[in-house]
């Protein structure tokens, strides 16, 4: 049995693309995944006829997206489109070439949900609670947010500062879907969805597609761009209350240490070393969670911590430099892993981070998983 | 008026629970081999995986652990109810539930003790709620 610490550093990130994002009734899964296909081939200079492994998210067959691209890989794997598969597959496809299963690895990523009017709630999902009228992802966190509030005094103005620090990246970013900045007293204002969460809460609905193509570190130093290595990973699931989904009483605090710590003692690195965070920000609170699971403050403290725009560039831990779930882009995590790697070749333009070095991705969801990216 | 909200999905697991709704009893799978005791009911035993389970009756005591007020309808029976409460409750025998918050005050805090009531919304559906004590 391996151990995990001999996988640091031995798969890179080299090519990364994506389409715009928006709304694009006329353009298919399809479609869209073939555009950040091409882009990620066209930013590592890869001859696309090597790619010899797939992964496909949230597309709906496999076969068809490869007869599309005309790849024959010899090892292919198909995640749902649950918001927590982008960092599943990436550990998956790294492992896969670190065992030979594949040299080059394509993971593609496609989402319409804008253009077909996909609401996440009600009779599209339904649940065990559907009589009593609780559905939705959000109002699963605004349960837990809920929760938090009165376990720890967590006031929504803190919880604010997320919103705000998020939109003011997106604000930065010339692709973000929302790029009008905020202020605490606009999330204060806006409609109430779920209270105690509101509308600045929630992530955007939109169409797009990513793609990120993997190698071996050996094998990264042929292409065009500097490859980004995958330095440690970890995982823990938390599979009960399923009833109750996107849910957890703890705020997935016991998933995040353990993840967390297989992931920074894999990669040999501590919370100082982090220059950004990409964290799943499906809504505001899990960046709160995020950040006490992973220890970056102690649970009940993130209030406090997120104060000030900690989270915004310049700040003590800037989060989600693209504008993130909730002003970039909703592309369940996949976005967020290929904004690290854009941070880590300092292509980011006036929202780079200076010097970055080290970046850690974390999604606090029933399957958490948390990535630590480092320039190679 | 038609009863215009969503029903309970009956399946073989959850019958029972449901038959016993109408009856004003909330019924909570319960493993007679190690003393689980759950909701929603499964196919075996979480814990020892004993496929024989049983039902035992919950005393309809239990404390707020959350709360939520839905400001949006994503079933159109809800939108003359909006914003409604949906609350987080464990019961006194373990299990976390969801249900509705009878009460409209916002003097709510967790840990507050909870009890449940019966509401017949249709001649075959009673969906049990919660009320402050």
């Amino acid at each position: 049995m391996a151990d995990m610490k001999d996988l640091k550093d031995k798969v890179a990130v080299i090519g990364v693309g994506n389409t715009r994002y928006g709304n694009f009734p006329d353009i298919d899964d399809y479609g869209l995944a073939a555009n950040a296909f091409r882009n990620a081939v066209e930013d590592c200079g890869i001859d696309k006829n090597h790619i010899d492994g797939m992964l496909v998210c949230r597309i709906p067959y496999y076969a068809r997206m490869g007869e599309v691209l005309g790849l024959n890989p010899r090892w292919t794997l198909t995640l749902p489109g649950h918001g927590r598969m982008s960092a599943m597959g990436i550990i998956e496809a790294a492992t896969a070439i670190a065992a030979g299963q594949a040299d080059y690895v394509a993971l593609m990523y496609a989402n319409i949900g804008r253009s077909r009017r996909v609401n996440y709630g009600g009779d599209e999902s339904p649940g065990t609670w559907d009589p009593w009228g609780f559905t939705s992802p959000g109002a699963a966190h605004a349960m837990a947010f809920r929760r938090h509030m009165e376990m720890f005094g967590t006031t929504t103005r803190q919880l604010a500062e997320v919103s705000v620090s998020i939109r003011y990246h997106a604000s930065l970013n010339p692709h973000a879907v929302m790029r009008n900045p905020i202020t605490i007293e606009d999330h204060e204002s806006a409609r109430f969805i779920t209270a105690p969460l509101r509308l600045l809460d929630y992530c955007l609905i939109n169409d797009g597609a990513v793609c990120l193509i993997l190698t071996s570190k050996e094998r990264a130093r042929d292409f065009r761009k500097p490859p980004v290595l995958i330095s440690g990973f970890g995982a823990q699931e938390t599979f009960a209350p399923s009833s109750i989904a996107n849910f957890d009483m703890d705020f997935w605090y016991p998933a995040l240490r353990a993840a967390g710590e297989q992931a920074y003692g894999m990669a040999g690195v501590t919370h100082k070393d982090i220059d950004a965070l990409m964290c799943y920000d499906n809504f505001s609170p899990t960046v709160l969670f995020s950040l006490e699971g992973l220890g970056f403050c102690p649970q009940g403290e993130s209030g406090r911590f997120v104060e000030n725009g900690a989270l915004s560039l310049g700040g003590t831990l800037p989060v989600n430099t693209d504008g993130g779930h909730l002003s970039n882009s909703y592309m369940q995590g996949w976005a967020l892993n290929v904004e690290a790697v854009r941070q880590l070749r300092g292509e980011c333009g006036a929202r780079q981070i200076p010097d970055c070095e080290v970046v850690q991705y974390v999604q606090a969801t029933p399957c958490t998983r948390s990535i630590i990216y480092t320039r190679g | 008026m038609s009863y215009n909200k969503p029903l309970p999905k009956l399946d073989t697991l959850n019958k029972p629970f449901w038959a016993g709704a109408r009856e004003g009893k909330f019924l909570l799978q319960h493993c007679p081999a190690c003393g689980d005791t759950r909701f929603p009911p499964g196919p075996v035993c979480p814990k020892c995986l004993a496929g024989d389970q049983t039902w035992i009756e919950a005393s309809g005591q239990g404390t707020l652990e959350s709360w939520i007020d839905m400001h949006r309808a994503y079933w159109d029976g809800f939108k003359d109810d909006l914003p409604y409460r949906v609350c987080l409750v464990r019961l006194e025998e373990g299990p976390v539930v969801v249900s509705n918050l009878v009460d409209k005050t916002d003097n709510l805090r967790m840990g507050a003790p909870v009890k449940m009531v019966f509401d017949a919304v249709t001649d075959s559906v009673t969906l049990p709620r919660f009320a402050l004590v």
